[in-house]
């Protein structure tokens, strides 16, 4: 009970890490080229084909910049949970980013039409469509952490799935179905599903709080 | 008052040529046209949402432009109308007590604590109308402010307009109901393709249009 405890709490830290380590990019990068109205072609695609990025793919980029004789060996980040977040912010990036730029972008017009029309500033705009943009972040956010969280790609090559160090819900359940475990591997698959619903339910019910 | 002179707006295919137009404090220029005839353009060139390729843009205090389809911010009914306040600088309990007060004149108080995205089509109107007032602009630029609105909802925004009117705004209304236009205007002004075939005093642009295409426009034609 103890080890479930653990790993559903180092899941919980590793992919909340990746996820506001990649919104703190992502976001500004997204609300940047959505205020325009019309995102540049090239940044979009760029960022659509990168939700696409498959983790046993950043997993192993990680694992050869994170490795002793990779450019970033000497950090010991490898086999570690900050080398875990590192990869997994990287998967959650492109979805954050491209979320917030879609989000902002619909919107854009609108808003500058009526902050304009009222007399207000390019600032005013800017500020007014980050306000506006409440259920666009929680909606990158919840794309984000669900997409970390449920990866097991990435996590099993940059973190090696050691027991009590590295070991999370989703390695966890790939190497109880392996031994057999069944029961252990769904009671952890159900962990799982809470967890992740969970902090989505939380995440939606913050976006539809209306100011009054 | 708001005037222009000499003003063009080109895009491809369309170019938008307006010599001369003058809305006075306390009268209504209603403009009028089929779709694509550049009234909303020439609304946004007077709002400044919009710079024009050429001619100049006189505005006597600040212009508010309402949009057609006003979008109304993810807050309550009472953030909304107070909005234009807070751009403005206005501190927050001073301009929600403005906004109460505008939001009781176009018979919103009750609803202000309510998510303005719940409320219906001629409520939004309303609601935008409100925002719009409370900032107390010398000139309304409306593009259709009673577009699929029901009769009952027409008759309150257009009291709302000849309210304003008499307490000395310029309005220049963009519509397509004739009706409305004869109702409220003391000019017209009437557009094709980007120009302007006539503009005149309400009555003898109603009654005795002296450009045919302003006849077969006013009979019902189709024109454009």
């Amino acid at each position: 009970m103890n080890e479930l405890v653990e790993i559903t709490l180092r899941s919980l830290f590793v992919s909340g890490s990746a996820t506001l380590l990649a919104a703190l990019f992502g976001f500004p990068l997204g609300l940047w080229l959505g205020a325009r109205g019309q995102p540049q072609r090239l940044a979009a695609s760029l960022l659509y084909a990168g939700m696409g990025l498959p983790p046993v793919v950043v997993g192993l980029f990680f694992y050869f910049l994170l490795s002793r004789s990779g450019p970033l060996g000497s950090l010991g980040l490898l086999y570690t949970v900050p080398g875990m977040i590192l990869a997994e912010s990287v998967l959650a990036f492109p979805l954050i980013a491209g979320f917030a730029m879609a989000g902002v972008a619909a919107k854009a017009d609108a808003v500058r039409r009526l902050v304009k029309s009222l007399g207000g500033s390019e600032l005013q705009v800017h500020l007014t469509l980050l306000a506006e943009s409440r259920r666009v972040v929680v909606a990158a956010l919840a794309a984000g952490f669900g997409a970390v969280i449920s990866e097991v790609g990435a996590v099993t090559i940059v973190g090696g799935d050691i027991r009590h160090a590295t070991r999370v819900l989703t390695t966890a359940v790939v190497i109880e179905t392996r031994k057999g475990e069944l029961e252990r591997a769904a009671a952890l698959g159900a962990v799982l599903l809470g967890v992740t619903l969970l902090i989505t339910a939380i995440l939606v019910l913050f976006g539809e709080r209306e100011a009054r | 008052m708001i005037a222009a002179e000499g003003l063009e707006k080109r895009f491809p295919g369309f170019t938008l040529r307006v010599p001369h137009l003058r809305a006075k404090p306390g009268r209504v220029l209603a403009v009028l046209g089929p779709s694509g005839a550049g009234k909303s353009t020439l609304l946004m060139l007077l709002s400044g949402l919009l710079p024009p390729d050429a001619g100049t843009i006189t505005r006597e205090g600040p212009a508010v432009y309402l949009d057609q389809h006003p979008y109304l911010l993810e807050r309550s009914v009472l953030e909304n109308a107070a909005f234009g306040l807070r751009l403005k600088g206005v501190p927050r309990a001073r301009a929600r007590e403005a906004a109460l007060t505008w939001l009781s004149r176009v018979g919103l108080e009750a609803l202000a604590p309510r998510p303005a995205r719940g409320l219906s089509g001629g409520e939004r109107v309303r609601l935008a109308l409100a925002r719009a007032l409370a900032t107390e602009p010398k000139t309304l630029l409306l593009d259709e402010p009673t577009a699929n609105l029901d009769p009952a909802n027409v008759a309150r925004v257009e009291a709302l307009i000849r309210e304003e009117k008499a307490r000395g705004r310029a309005i220049v209304l963009v519509t397509h109901n004739l009706f409305q236009a004869k109702r409220l205007a003391d000019r017209a002004l009437f557009l094709l393709g980007g120009e302007v075939v006539e503009e005149g005093p309400a009555p003898a642009f109603f009654n005795s249009p002296k450009d045919p295409r302003t006849r077969a426009f006013l009979s019902g034609e189709m024109v454009w």
